[in-house]
Parts: structure tokens; sequence; C-alpha cells
């Protein structure tokens, strides 16, 4: 791994996913004509931010050794909420479906805080459960929007930039900031890294991490509308497998499974590797099945290269 | 390496020829010579003892040894052939064992499981053989005399008996070496004749020991050899029988040290602490006590005693079944940490890494964390401040790093134990409350954070000190509280109690005389 400490060395400070972001940005221009366009690399945003903005409130539950797995559900929930509500105008609609990602993310949080179980089980339970909720709910139907304000808007743009890119790009930025700025974003870290402690120098970690849960399943109903203007309507499967996706763009980006360690840089450079890789092998008319594949070893070839780097200064620590 | 005299302890027929010599081990670590041109040898049938202040290097060189780290320099000789270790097993097949501070047993399962982990007795084609594994089992636990039973399950144990198990997984092995490190740092002064009796029956098997420890008592107890380690150097081998704590400590520090009776707080104002006839469920029964302003109080007894216990209920982790507890003289219920922190209860824990410290965070944060609100406005924190707080406590507690940004993971054991007390400061506590404030911690350091204690307490903090160390308890506090069993036998004057009076205290051979010590301690 000589190469990889000498890589890591060169460039500094950078978080080692955007190392790969750069090398595949560079495959890809030299392997398809159509990827180093500025339209192609909109499309790209449009097309990560739905993941992305999982991935963010993700990052959070993350770091606080937390997971959510019902992200996926409450996306499906949110979208159809967002269409089929919009007879009663718009902002019920948006109202409703943002309501409904906070209220099922507070209750996938009450449940962890109030009765200790792994969040891992807890929101497995909810995203089954939820699921059945929106099958219920829609009795198996799309829903199509009739208000073309709402399909216009996922394909509307701010200054030649998509609006739901730019959406994305700031909800990146606050997230940052809140991350690494506030006394919410040092407790998240603290709570993660040992929650014993954390509690004992006062924090309130349930509350504490009720809110993260809460933060999740707010940007899961967000991405669930932004994902519904794309489309201009809602299906009950919905954001299937989301759940995996978004886990993997954090994982991707550096955070710990364990909690205590992570950062929305990373995992905005997790989010957009994704999306990178899968925009590169369409454009050279990869088989959709053999993406998957490659994907599949890609994140594992990364997270191992990240390990040796990471263990490499991890023994210092020991000394 | 000195070649010193005879082993004139005991045991003249060991022979002279030691069993393992290291020679001129060398390891670094980035921006680190953790050990410098170290030699260190073992004979078989001693008990060499390995000292030196925290940071010196012991762990490291024994970890060279055991197969954990590997020296850049310098070679390991076993009975006259150069090994090295890729791992620890390796090592221990080899026949060198390394007994953690840190046990590394399974808890779910049971006693003879953890023993053979990794070398069950197996049946064709493939199945345990229970009936010798229990048998072999019983054979090793027998030898080190233990009374609990090769089914029973390892995480139903008390700490001591879990070590025991260590000890028997390592005889699995027939080892040449048994390294231990720091055996008794969680073990009360009951439980430590037990380990010391194993350990000499090993030696007189021809086992040679190496034995890390702080405690001088048991250095010069147990041990035949000492080899004193400074700063990651080799500071020479002495005859225990020749030489006395302060040589040693000077060794080690290059100065001596005495405990500091002196300098203790002597004015003391009004209650900040009382505990009214506190019972809690499985704990505690009737306890009742007080501490003042500038007052240190001193809680001594053995572990599971209810010490720790009590601490943890007035500060808001448990609830009280009867009783009350006082803050300034109002009767309070702390329903939680949050609580007990917003009352000015402050408590630095028994386990710095466990419950004290978040090891993923730099020196700053962890000084600030108690104290986020007062450095932020509208949730959004000042790194202006936060420096200002955290270089106000360093420069304060004299807290050794390189850097605010220092991870604390890379700090010694008392810049650890610092970095926690002020993180309690920051939040300007009326009660702090010292569980073991110097577990682990070296002599140099030790001294340190005793006279921190005193400093804080003569600024007006009330002081609970709780710990199992007697000369620490007798050095430090104003008046001692003896317990035994979840129940207060006796309050003493610290400075006139005798060592005799406080031992039958804490083992419950005291309770009628409780009364009388009251008065005779004149408070």
């Amino acid at each position: 791994m000589v190469n990889v400490k000498n890589i890591s060395k060169v460039f500094g400070g950078i978080q080692p996913i955007w190392l790969f972001v750069i090398a595949i940005t560079v495959f890809f221009s030299f392997m398809s004509e159509y990827f180093l366009t500025t339209g192609n690399f909109m499309n790209i945003l449009v097309q990560t931010s739905t993941i992305g903005l999982i991935a963010l409130g993700m990052t959070y539950v993350m770091i606080n050794g937390n997971i959510d797995l019902s992200v996926g559900a409450i996306l499906a929930l949110s979208a159809a909420l967002a269409v089929d509500l919009q007879s009663y105008g718009l902002p019920v609609a948006l109202f409703a479906a943002i309501s409904s990602g906070i209220l099922l993310g507070a209750l996938n949080g009450l449940i962890v805080w109030k009765t200790g179980v792994n969040s891992f089980i807890v929101t497995l339970g909810a995203m089954i459960g939820i699921r059945g909720l929106v099958f219920i709910y829609t009795e198996e139907q799309s829903f199509y929007a009739e208000n073309f304000a709402f399909s216009d808007f996922g394909i509307s743009t701010v200054a030649s930039v998509p609006t739901l890119g730019v959406i994305f790009l700031v909800c990146c930025l606050i997230m940052h900031l809140v991350l690494t700025k506030t006394g919410h974003g040092r407790n998240t870290f603290a709570v993660g890294s040992n929650r014993e402690a954390a509690a004992d120098a006062g924090i309130r970690v349930g509350r504490h991490m009720l809110v993260n849960f809460m933060i999740v399943g707010f940007f899961a109903a967000l991405a669930g509308i932004t994902l519904a203007t794309q489309m201009g309507a809602a299906t009950p499967n919905l954001g299937r497998d989301y759940e995996l996706w978004t886990i993997t763009a954090v994982v991707l980006g550096g955070t710990k499974l364990a909690g205590g360690f992570g950062s929305i840089t990373g995992t905005l450079g997790g989010v957009l590797a994704i999306g990178i890789l899968r925009n590169g092998m369409n454009l050279m008319q990869v088989p959709a099945f053999y993406v998957l594949v490659i994907l599949g070893v890609i994140l594992i070839a990364v997270l191992l290269i990240d390990q040796k780097v990471n263990r490499k200064s991890g023994q210092e620590v020991n000394v | 390496m000195t070649s010193s005299a005879t082993n004139n302890n005991q045991r003249s027929d060991t022979s002279m020829k030691p069993v393992l010599r290291l020679e001129g081990i060398t390891k670094r670590f980035p921006g680190v010579v953790a050990l410098n041109n170290v030699s260190f040898d073992v004979r078989a049938g001693e008990v060499h003892a390995l000292l030196g202040e925290n940071g010196a290097g012991k762990s490291t060189l024994m970890k060279c040894l055991a197969g954990k780290h590997q020296a850049e320099e310098g070679s390991i000789v076993l009975e006259g052939q150069k090994v090295s270790f890729s791992d620890p097993m390796a090592a221990k097949q080899h026949g060198i064992v390394l007994i953690h501070q840190e046990l590394s047993l399974v808890s779910d399962l049971t006693v003879a499981e953890n023993i053979f982990l990794g070398s069950l007795p197996l049946k064709w084609p493939n199945r345990v053989d229970w009936k010798k594994l229990r048998s072999d089992t019983d054979k090793i636990l027998s030898r080190l005399k233990c009374t609990f039973k090769s089914d029973d399950l390892v995480g139903d144990l008390s700490i001591a008996k879990k070590q025991m198990v260590e000890i028997a997984r390592a005889l699995v092995f027939t080892p040449k070496i048994v390294v231990f490190d720091e055996p008794t740092a969680s073990l009360t002064d009951h439980e430590k004749p037990v380990l010391f009796n194993v350990i000499n029956s090993l030696r007189e098997h021809g086992v040679g020991i190496v034995y890390i420890s702080h405690r001088m008592d048991e250095i010069f107890a147990l041990s035949q050899r000492i080899t004193v380690l400074r700063d990651g150097e080799y500071n020479g081998t002495i005859d225990t029988a020749q030489t006395n704590e302060d040589e040693v400590t000077k060794l080690m520090i290059g100065r001596s040290l005495e405990l500091d009776h002196s300098s203790k707080p002597t004015e003391f104002k009004e209650n900040v602490l009382e505990v009214r006839n506190l019972s809690v469920e499985g704990v505690c029964k009737d306890v009742s006590f007080n501490v003042r302003n500038g007052e240190i109080v001193g809680m001594y007894g053995l572990v599971g005693a209810g010490r720790s216990e009590i601490a943890e209920t007035i500060f808001g982790l448990r609830r009280p079944s009867a009783g009350e507890i006082l803050l300034e003289g109002e009767s309070v219920t702390v329903k939680s940490p949050h609580d007990a922190v917003a009352r000015g209860i402050a408590l630095v824990p028994e386990s710095r890494k466990e419950q004290g410290l978040v090891l993923g965070l730099n020196c700053r944060d962890n000084i600030t964390l108690a104290t986020l609100e007062s450095v932020s406005s509208m949730g959004v924190m000042s790194p202006k401040k936060e420096l200002e707080i955290y270089e106000k406590y360093q420069r304060e507690l004299k807290i050794k790093t390189p850097g605010w940004a220092q991870k604390v993971g890379n700090l010694s054991g008392g810049n650890q134990q610092k970095i926690v007390i002020g993180k309690w400061l920051t939040t300007h506590p009326k009660l702090l409350i010292l569980d073991e404030p110097t577990r682990g911690i070296d002599v140099g350091s030790k001294a340190e954070i005793h006279a921190l204690i005193k400093d804080l307490a003569k600024s007006g903090y009330a002081v609970l000190v709780i710990s199992s160390e007697m000369p620490e308890v007798l050095g430090v506090s104003n008046r001692v509280i003896a317990m035994y069993s979840g129940q207060i036998t006796a309050e003493f004057n610290a400075d006139t109690v005798t060592e005799d009076e406080l031992v039958q205290a804490i083992t419950g051979q005291h309770k009628a005389a409780s009364e009388t010590s009251l008065q005779a301690a004149g408070l």
C-alpha cells in the first residue's frame, strides 16, 4: 500500500473520496466525448440530488452512531402526499409531505430514545411498515400531478443551473456549517464517539438523537417532493433501495458506521462518485446490470483503500 | 545490559542464564521514538518488574515482545534462539503471553470456552469434546485455586475472576514468559493476594514473569529485579533486595517524591452537599454525609462497597429509593446528568476513556464539551471563545499537549485526567466529585493531580474524592468516610486516623466503633 500512502501524502488534506471523484472524472472524460460538458454535469447534479439530500441527513444520523433504513419508504409516502393532495392546493400538499417526513423521523427517534432498541431494528421495522402505509394510501395506484407548476419546478433553472441542483447545494452548505460550527454539530460527534461521556457531560443524548432522526426524515420527505417534481408523478414503489444507496454514498464519503467520524464534504464526494460512475458508464453504454456489478466492486475497493490509509495514520494514536 | 548480581531473594537453584533477552530494541512511531536501544532480560523463575512513568515505553516494549508491534532495530532471543513474531499468536506459540490491562474475554461464553477459545478440544468428525474441555479446564482452575466453575458465564464473574480466566487461558500454552500489564489496576485489596499467589506459583514452576505496575508496594513484595525505563530509554536494572522505593522513584522520574500531606485546605464554610438517609435499591442503605465549601471529603472502601453508585445517584444516573439529597440546604431531585450539571454538580468518572473523554475529539473540544452553550450564540460556536477557554484551563491545570488540535487519545493518563477535570471546571460547579482520580496514572502526575485537587478545594469548591488507595485518601482529604457493603461504617479525621482503623472500617469490623470515631474526628 506504499502507493496509497504516497498519494495521500501528496494531496495532503484532500479526502480520499474526492481523489476518487477526480480520477473517475478524468477517466470518463477520455472515454466519452459527451461526458465533459456543462449539460452533462447539470444532469449528474440533478440525478444525484435525490440520494444526495437524504444522504445529508443520514450523515448526521450515522455520525451519531445510528442508522435510518426507513428513508426510502418515507420518500415514497412524501411523494404520494405531495402529488395526491394537490387538489387542496400546492402549499397544503407540500406541508403535508414535509410534515409526514419529520413526524415519522420523530417517531423513529422517539422509539430509539425511549426503548433503547438499536436504530437498525427500529428503522427496519419502520421501513417495512411505512411502505405498507404507502400501498394502503395509494391503493397500489400511481398518482399524476395535475398542477403544472409542480412538474415545471422539476425542470426549472436558476441562472441556468437546475433548481433542484441549487437546492441540493444550498442544503449541503447549510448542513456543513451546522455540523462544523454549531453546538449541535459538535454534540453529534461527541454522542457518536462516546455516548456515555456525552451524557455525563450533560448532553441530552436522547433528545439530540431525536433531532437528527427528524432531520433525516425531513430530507427524505424533501427528496420525495423533488423526485416527484422530476417525474410529475408518484408511484408506490418509489424510493425502493434508496436507503441502501444513501448509506453507500455516506460510507464512501468516509463516515464511519460505528459513529463519531464523518463530514458533509465527504458525503457530497460519495454522492457525486456514485452519480458520475452511473452517468459515465451509461455514456459508455455499459449494460445496466454490469453497472451494478461494477458499482459493488468499486464500493468495496474504495473502502478497502480508505481503511489502509486510515490504519496507517491510526497507528500514531497508539503511541 | 547490566550483569546484575544473583537473585538473592529466593530460589538460588534458578539458572542465571536468562530465558529471554531483548537486545537494543528501537521502535519509532511517526514523530516519536517510543523506544531507543532498550535491552531487557528475564530469567526462568523470577518476577522482573518493569517500571516507568506513563509514556516511558513499558507497554510498547511488551507489545514488541508479544508480536503486537514489530521493532525496527534490535532482536529478541528466546532460549538462545533469535526469534521474531509477526503477530501475537506466533508469540503465544513460543510461550510468550501478555495479560492485558483490558481483558479480552467473550462475556457470553463459559469459562471453559473462553480458556480454550481457538483451541477447543475436538472429537471426530468435528464436534467439541465437552468432557475433555471440562476436565482440562477443571485441572487449570484447581491449579489456580479458583472458586468459580468451568460452566460459569464469564459475563457473570467479577473483574478479579475474569483476570483469573485470562491467566488460565495463558496456562493452556505452557508459557515460558508471562507479562502482567498493571494487573491490579482494577482489583480490590482483598482480591490482590489471590493474584499474587498465582504469580508466585507460576514463578516456582519456572515461568519468567514480567510485572508492570505503578504500585511500589506490590513491586517490592513480588519482584526479584527491577528495570526502569524513562522516556523510551533503558535507565538501569537493580536487585529488589538491594534498593528502596526512594531510589527507584528517583530512577523513574529523576527526583524523589513524598506524598504531600501538607497544604490541605483548612477553611470550611456551609454545607454544599448533604445526603440524608439515602438508600438505593441494591446499592446502599441509610447513607448520610455532608461536604462543605472548601472541604475535601474522601470516600474509602472496597470496590463494590457502593461508592461509585452513590456518586452516580447524586449525579442523577440512579434513582434513590429513600432519603434525600440537599444542595446548599435545598432538597433536590436530580433527574439526569443534564440536570446535575445545571445544578452545579460535576462528576469526574472512574474510567476516563469509557465515561470521561470523547476520544474522537481533540483537546479543545473535550474541554468545552460541557459548556458549549456558553461559547455559542444562537447555537453557533465561537472558535475564539472556545480557544480562550481551552487556553485558560490548559494554563491553569498545566496540561501538557502539543496543541489544542491534538486528539486526547494521544495524551498520557495524567494529562487526560486534567482534561476531564478542566471540562468540569468550565461549568463552574459547586460540588466536584472525583471517582478514582489517579487510577492508572504514574507517580509524578499523581502528585500533580493531588496538588490540583487541594488547590481547587482552597478556591472554594466542595470536593468529594472516591478512592481505593489509602495513601491517596489520607494524603488529600480532610475527612474520610469509610464504606462497607453499601453502608457508612465510620467517619474519621484524615490527619489522625490510623491505617488499622481504616482497614477495619472498610472490612466491616468497625460498625460499633463508628460513633466514637466521629467524636474523635472532632467534626
